[in-house]
């Protein structure tokens, strides 16, 4: 088998989930100056919201469709009744109601859904891909999908729709786009709407994935996701899926062929800390943040 | 039975009382976020751990031994942090964590995945340690950190602290020395988050890799923005609170988790200030009641007092 080619597609199938975890975040960094951790809640709703569509009907896109409302709603509700209102209270205020946001979500999930792993036996019905003797499943072929897709998507979005319009003149000064008449409250809805939803879906991918969903499954993606803002640029988007695509080959290469020297989670930090030393504004400045 | 009970809740509150308070001295006058306290608090304990199990030092030498070794990990951090704008920080100061976990588990001076044990008690003379000498020895680490803090407060590096945190800019316009004051906040921060360190080693007699990180960083944290960031009474309350909820909550340990977020989202939904920050929902009823009542129960143990000189500020 070819230990690099597999290590590439498993590296651009980590990427993808996390390009797809990290993007509400990143959006909502850009918007609102806000670091949001309990998109990772949305994560593990989704994937259980997705899990218990597909268990009752057996469809696999249902999951995916039921997983991002789920994730969308809770979005919504949370800047509605958590962030909006605490917007003026500087960076660290939200960012530790977000964490208690999502402590208390994974206690709710662990109530609600059970302590116990379980088994997200759902077949993505895409072809199996043989690459260099290496099995594809359908799942890591829809994730590579993703993977090539997001970041045209994204720029796509940023730069061709009125809301990525709105988001580059809000992220810039709030108040003057306000002024100018860009509907800032339905600009940061929308924005938690296609994270949160986003994040979901990476939340069913990573279920089905690993064929597994557990309360805690979002702990690692949190952390991990706050690195890749953090790497690709605060408030750059596209830095963003850059740095998720980046840290996901980085740790599938490390782990291939140097095995587990270091705990695959440290990675990401040791990476993150070496490269904020060298580059502290992050791989790619944020459009917005640095001038 | 139940007294014995009862000190060692009360050594645990101390323990993260300290923390609260020398976390305080970084983020609350310095302004600057940091999410990496437990990795502190656990350097410290470690290092207490591994010389008195496996070298033989005494209780009382690891003290200054944690101090030391905490404080030499907030120079680094602080070192870094001069590079860093403040949401970068905040996010590398989580990374930190792990990190200091990974460093733990892998490195065979810490003991690995085990951690250490058989930590031996501490002892003056032939008396050994129990746990109301565990709880003199909290308060007294206690009043010595909390004393220093307010020391701190009237001294002109605190004063310096305050104006980083409201413009760092402006800082050093006006003279003050930003980069080795940041870096001795944090030093002094995470130096006394060691102190705690030495303390719950013994204590616990055990020490593993998971009892430190992030989330214990988070709790520390979330203690001192629930009380109220900035202020030692915020600090102290946020400490007692959040860490006597899982002994209240007890006989619903279940929901354990879920009301401690509960309640910190609520805290800071409502009340971002914290229960005893400036200008607090809390701290302006407590003085209404205290001046009303003034005459016949004098004034509530002083923290509208904390409050009002801070106030102006």
């Amino acid at each position: 088998m070819d230990l690099f080619a597999s290590s590439v597609v498993q590296g651009i199938v980590q990427g993808s989930l996390y390009a797809l975890i990290a993007l509400g975040p990143s959006l909502t960094y850009g918007l609102l100056r806000i670091l949001d951790v309990a998109n990772a809640a949305g994560l593990a709703l989704g994937a259980y919201v997705g899990l218990e569509a597909f268990t009752l009907t057996g469809q696999w896109w249902l999951a995916l469709v039921a997983g991002a409302l789920a994730g969308a709603a809770l979005g919504w509700l949370l800047q509605r009744l958590l962030y909006r209102p605490i917007l003026g209270r500087g960076p660290i205020v939200p960012l530790v109601a977000g964490i208690g946001v999502f402590i208390a979500a994974e206690e709710a999930f662990r109530l609600v859904f059970g302590p116990y792993n379980r088994a997200f036996p759902a077949v993505i019905p895409l072809p199996t891909l043989e690459l260099a003797g290496t099995r594809i499943p359908g799942v890591e072929t829809l994730s590579v999908l993703i993977g090539v897709t997001v970041f045209p998507a994204t720029w796509l979005l940023l730069r061709r729709t009125r809301l990525g319009l709105a988001w580059r003149a809000a992220s810039q000064d709030r108040e003057i786009a306000q002024a100018v008449g860009i509907n800032s409250g339905r600009v940061i809805a929308s924005i938690f709407l296609i994270g949160y939803a986003l994040a979901a879906i990476g939340g069913v991918l990573l279920g089905v994935t690993y064929n597994t969903v557990y309360p805690t499954m979002g702990d690692i993606p949190a952390y991990k996701m706050l690195a890749i803002i953090v790497l690709g640029g605060l408030g750059n988007p596209l830095g963003t899926i850059l740095a998720a695509m980046l840290l996901g080959l980085l740790e599938t290469f490390v782990v291939a062929y140097f095995g587990f020297v270091l705990p695959r989670d440290a990675i990401a930090f040791i990476a993150l800390i070496l490269i904020l030393l060298v580059r502290p504004q992050g791989l790619l400045p944020g459009d917005v943040v640095v001038q | 039975m139940s007294l014995d009970y009862l000190e060692v809740v009360l050594v645990t509150l101390a323990i993260y009382a300290i923390l609260a308070v020398s976390l305080n001295i970084v983020a609350g006058y310095a302004g600057q976020p940091n999410l990496a306290q437990g990795a502190f608090f656990g350097i410290g304990a470690y290092f207490a751990a591994v010389l008195s199990a496996h070298y033989g030092w005494s209780f009382w030498a690891t003290i200054p031994a944690a101090i030391a070794t905490a404080g030499l990990a907030g120079l680094v951090l602080g070192a870094i942090s001069l590079r860093l704008r403040e949401d970068f920080l905040a996010v590398t100061t989580i990374g930190l964590n792990f990190v200091v976990v990974a460093m733990f588990q892998y490195v065979p001076f810490f003991g690995g995945a085990v951690g250490v044990y058989a930590i031996p008690l501490p002892s003056i003379g032939s008396h050994q340690f129990g746990d109301g000498d565990f709880l003199a020895v909290g308060l007294a680490m206690l009043s010595v950190v909390a004393g220093l803090s307010l020391y701190l407060e009237r001294t002109w590096f605190g004063a310096a602290l305050l104006a980083i945190k409201d413009d760092e800019a402006a800082a050093a316009a006006t003279g003050i020395p930003v980069a080795p004051y940041k870096i001795g906040a944090f030093v002094l921060s995470s130096g006394l988050g060691g102190l705690a360190g030495a303390l719950y080693a013994p204590f616990l007699s055990a020490v593993t890799p998971t009892s430190f990180g992030f989330s214990e960083s988070v709790v520390i944290l979330a203690m001192l923005m629930f009380g109220g960031i900035g202020v030692i009474a915020g600090a102290l309350a946020g400490a007692i609170v959040l860490g006597a909820l899982p002994e209240v909550f007890r006989f619903i340990s279940d929901y354990r988790l879920l009301t401690f977020g509960a309640i910190l989202v609520l805290m800071l939904r409502f009340q971002p200030q914290g229960l005893f920050g400036i200008d607090s929902a809390a701290l302006r009823a407590l003085s209404r009641v205290s001046q009303r009542w003034a005459g016949r129960h004098g004034p509530p143990h002083g923290a509208g007092k904390v409050g009002a000189s801070r106030g102006p500020a």
